[in-house]
């Protein structure tokens, strides 16, 4: 069986009425959050710079920061460890797993472990990785993917996660009030805390000068996963790196800003090392796991590196009209919405994924609320034209050219003829006055009056009526 | 194989075309709120916004005020630091009177040998390290007296902070701290009791993290 | 009201490739009301389409081929006005990317800065005046997103209909969201533009409006066709043409 097209989850996703009034509300709720925590549209607009400025020079400085994190994080005594691959860093949590001898593993939400699949590789090695942030427990319970970066379980609404607790939470009563649903959660993971000797989570940012790793979060399971067993696994993609920790204000606001609408989360976790000597608490082993799955190769491309930037708030998600109608999973990949649409078919390659780059009117609503600038409607045209690109040399995404075919080639010089000759132009334009709208309705343009009654050519084009109405040409 | 790993990855960057950027100017300063009740007043409200409860109490009356506090809720144990200069004064004042009072707990081992306790405690007491009034949150700064899962794991968490040390911003916290210099093992921002809302977008307090945080600000 | 710019004696018009094959009324209400302020209208015949159509679908050397026929023909140092916002954020923003690097790199930012939306002109530098002369109506107004986010005219085209006094203007509900025309777009994903577009209907159906004004002949053929489709009453019009109308009583 042939695996479904982006088009054809689409169009199921649009058949889903449910999904689409639990995403329409859920976005609105966050376009207007974003709005009331950014309400003064210069100082927005100065903090968006400033990020962008900080995101820019941290990626320009991209391989020495990174060797400084390491310095760092090592006098710190955090292990660090590098992954080329997703199966690289699966192996290396692997190892770690089991050189410890667990069978278990607590995680706080980190987008990059669904990069690397790792619960399903853990899974096959007989390790339980339990999530506990809420709605990544929610999903799991169901054996389903997140469907977007801040909220996982966003495309349910309560009856059906009141339905899930019932049905896969051994003893959970029905119940769809929030308040029980919510302590329901708390009972069962926090026998999970309790009993975890390993904690693994993402990271945010990574601070070069002083070898620190900060986590934001409003539940607490992500500091209880790194902070209450003997073991925690960092894992982060190698772009999180910053330069210093004065950097972490302004990136803190736009992040938290962006993702929920908040000034802070409830918690902001700085973790430099390890327990040290005297302390109670804390793990004795620390590791980062810097993962690269395709980022330095991106970053040979200077105007694709800025797809590094990407600080994973999710807000041009909450903001596309796409996202908005079709959800997270239709995507199909890891990451939705429009980073997804420019990542992905640079990891993944333009055959595999191209089609999502398509998959916008380049609306420009995602770049309008990146908090660091992303030019993302660039970025999508870009791999429009690699997707074209007859250019041999230096191809920046994999599967360069791949939609190359002959009919669009022909159409487009067909349409640049008509454009740069301007008597053809005047008499096609006449003629289909005439004749256009006995136009069979086929190929293209049955796609458009799938929703629409066609267009009608006007009989006097307005090159006529203006000669017609005696305007000049020069 | 981590290492060949990291050479290609470091050499794969180090071999792209690029350009150093500047660094990018910060924002100046906050200049200090003249008026500290302004401070406080902005604190308390972002706090309060998020459940939190803040009690403004001259710095001498701190203990009268918790046990008040205590007194009012049915709460057998209380974790605390014993080492610390405010751990010496809890165990003054409950040896003196602790009627109606959860049993004080001391936070006195490795964790490996008290999870069990920590667990089931219903509350515990740290001091703060300060706080940020423009975004509403405490500084936590747990070392080998008071450790981390103090401010985590029970249900209530009981944090006392002196009002000279509310910093306008993050950025003005961590210029006078000089945190750059000297990280702790772990910092910690704490703007509230644990919340999610990941169910509909329906806010719920008490989640992992403790349910209620009590913030006493001592003048 | 001071204005931004010194009146020009003449300006050229760019009347889009929609206007041309399909909106044609639009395009001549537009000029006629630049030429009632006494301006100069030149409408040089070499002219046809921006290239945004071909830009947008990954033929970048196609859209700069038909663009560098826009250059061509416009070469006095005058403004150039354009009824879209669409077609005039491509002019305006996107021609000097599309020619960075080559050797008509110049020439495209020099043609870039003489760009003017049409509403932005004849509020901005003509500063006009209307007297409604038509019977009381509610309409609404659809912006295109580059006339929003690029061009950033809203702002100037929403005067334009509050000088009318018989007008009343009711505001979208979702008024920044894409109509999903975005050119290819709405034959390449043809469910979701199709999503996005019945939503925009259902929008300007909820205001009561008789009719949807748009500064865009992509989102206008779009709209239209979605709400002929559904048989739905109102109408949707160029906002030249409705201001042409109400000024003038066609």
């Amino acid at each position: 069986m042939a695996p479904e097209t982006f088009e054809q989850s689409a169009e199921r996703a649009l058949a889903d009425a449910q999904l689409r009034k639990n995403f329409a509300f859920a976005m609105g709720s966050f376009i207007l959050k974003r709005q009331a925590v950014f309400s003064d549209v210069e100082e927005t607009e100065r903090l968006r710079t400033l990020g962008n400025a900080i995101k820019q020079r941290a990626l320009s400085r991209l391989p020495e920061l990174l060797q400084q994190l390491e310095a760092a994080c090592t006098r710190n005594g955090i292990r660090v460890h590098w992954a080329e691959t997703t199966a690289i860093a699966n192996r290396i949590v692997l190892e770690i797993v089991e050189s410890h001898a667990a069978s278990r593993v607590v995680k706080g939400k980190s987008m990059v472990s669904e990069e690397m699949h790792l619960n399903a590789f853990l899974g096959s090695h007989g390790i339980d990785a339990i999530e506990t942030d809420l709605g990544e427990f929610i999903i799991q319970l169901n054996g389903e993917k997140p469907s977007h970066i801040i909220v996982p379980a966003i495309h349910k609404n309560k009856a059906q996660i009141a339905a899930i607790f019932h049905e896969k939470v051994p003893g959970a009563p029905y119940t769809e009030e929030v308040a029980e649903l919510n302590a329901i959660a708390r009972r069962t993971l926090r026998r999970r805390f309790y009993e975890a000797g390993i904690g693994l989570s993402g990271v945010n940012f990574a601070v070069a000068e002083t070898g620190t790793l900060c986590l934001v979060e409003n539940e607490g399971n992500g500091r209880m996963c790194t902070t209450v067993p003997a073991v925690h696994i960092a894992v982060m993609g190698l772009e999180k790196v910053v330069e210093k920790l004065e950097d972490l204000p302004p990136l803190l606001r736009l992040l938290t800003g962006s993702a929920t609408g908040q000034l802070v989360t409830t918690y902001v976790n700085l973790i430099t090392s390890p327990r040290r000597e005297g302390e109670k608490d804390g793990p004795r082993e620390v590791h980062l796991v810097i993962l690269d799955n395709g980022r330095s190769r991106i970053y040979q491309d200077p105007q694709l590196r800025q797809t590094l930037l990407c600080v994973r708030c999710g807000t041009c998600l909450n903001h596309c009209p796409v996202y908005t109608r079709i959800g997270g999973h239709a995507y199909g990949f890891v990451y939705p919405g429009p980073i997804g649409k420019v990542l992905t078919p640079q990891v993944e390659g333009l055959e595999k994924a191209g089609e999502l780059a398509f998959a916008s009117s380049l609306c420009g609503a995602c770049e309008e609320v990146c908090p660091v600038k992303i030019p993302l409607p660039a970025l999508l045209r870009r791999l429009r034209d690699e997707s074209y690109s007859a250019a041999p040399d230096g191809a920046a995404v994999p599967g360069r050219g791949c939609r190359q075919n002959l009919a669009e080639r022909l159409a487009w010089k067909g349409w640049e003829i008509l454009n740069t000759h301007p008597r053809l132009n005047r008499l096609v334009t006449a003629l289909l006055g005439k004749v256009g709208d006995c136009l069979p309705l086929g190929g293209p343009l049955e796609r458009w009056t799938r929703y629409r009654s066609e267009p009608v050519f006007a009989d006097r084009s307005l090159q006529r009526r203006v000669r017609e109405e005696g305007i000049p040409d020069e | 194989m981590s290492d060949a790993t990291r050479d290609r990855i470091l050499a794969r960057l180090q071999g792209a075309p690029r350009r150093e950027t500047p660094r990018p100017e910060m924002p100046p300063p906050l200049a200090p709120d003249a008026d500290r009740g302004a401070r406080i007043a902005r604190l308390k409200a972002l706090m309060e916004a998020m459940r939190a409860e803040v009690h403004e109490v001259a710095a001498a009356q701190w203990l009268p005020r918790l046990q008040e506090l205590l007194r009012k809720r049915s709460l057998q144990t209380l974790v605390y630091a014993p080492e610390t200069s405010i751990g010496a004064a809890l165990r003054a004042a409950w040896e003196e009177d602790s009627s109606g009072l959860p049993a004080l707990v001391p936070y006195d081992r490795p964790v490996e040998a008290f999870k069990e306790t920590l667990f089931e405690a219903d509350a515990a007491i740290t001091t703060a390290a300060g706080a940020l009034a423009d975004v509403g949150a405490l500084v936590l700064r747990p070392d080998a007296q008071e450790p981390r899962l103090m401010s985590l794991v029970p249900p209530v968490h009981i944090a006392l902070l002196a009002a000279d040390q509310i910093y306008p911003s993050l950025g003005d916290a961590m210029r006078a701290g000089r945190w750059s210099e000297d990280m702790p093992t772990n910092l910690l921002l704490v703007s509230g009791p644990s919340k999610t809302a990941d169910i509909e977008l329906t806010l719920a307090f008490g989640v992992h993290g403790p349910k209620e945080l009590i913030v006493l600000l001592l003048e | 009201m001071s204005l931004a710019f010194t009146k020009p004696s003449k300006v050229y018009f760019f009347g889009t490739c929609l206007i041309d094959a399909f909106y044609p009324d639009a395009g001549v209400a537009a000029i006629r009301l630049i030429e009632r302020e006494g301006v100069r209208v030149v409408f040089p015949t070499g002219q046809s389409c921006c290239g945004q159509p071909a830009y947008n679908s990954g033929f970048p050397d196609q859209a700069r081929a038909v663009a560098r026929q826009q250059l061509r023909t416009f070469r006095q140092d005058i403004p150039i006005v354009v009824p879209s916002g669409s077609c005039a954020g491509m002019m305006k923003h996107h021609y000097p990317e599309l020619f960075a690097g080559t050797e008509a790199e110049a020439a495209a930012r020099a043609f870039a800065g003489r760009v003017f939306e049409w509403s932005e002109f004849m509020v901005r530098v003509l500063g006009v005046r209307y007297t409604d002369r038509g019977a009381p109506i509610r309409v609404t107004w659809h912006s295109s997103c580059h006339a929003m986010r690029e061009m950033k005219i809203v702002e100037f085209s929403k005067q334009l209909i509050r000088q009318l006094g018989n007008v009343e203007l009711a505001e979208l509900a979702h008024e920044r969201e894409c109509c999903g025309f975005g050119g290819t777009f709405s034959i390449k994903h043809p469910a979701i533009s199709g999503a996005l577009v019945n939503d925009k209907v259902d929008d300007i159906q909820r205001t009561g409006a008789a009719r949807v004004i748009a500064g865009d002949c992509g989102c206008l053929m779009n709209i239209s066709g979605a709400s002929r489709q559904r048989g739905l009453p109102f109408e949707a019009q160029h906002l030249a043409e409705f201001i042409w109308e109400r000024t003038h009583g066609t």
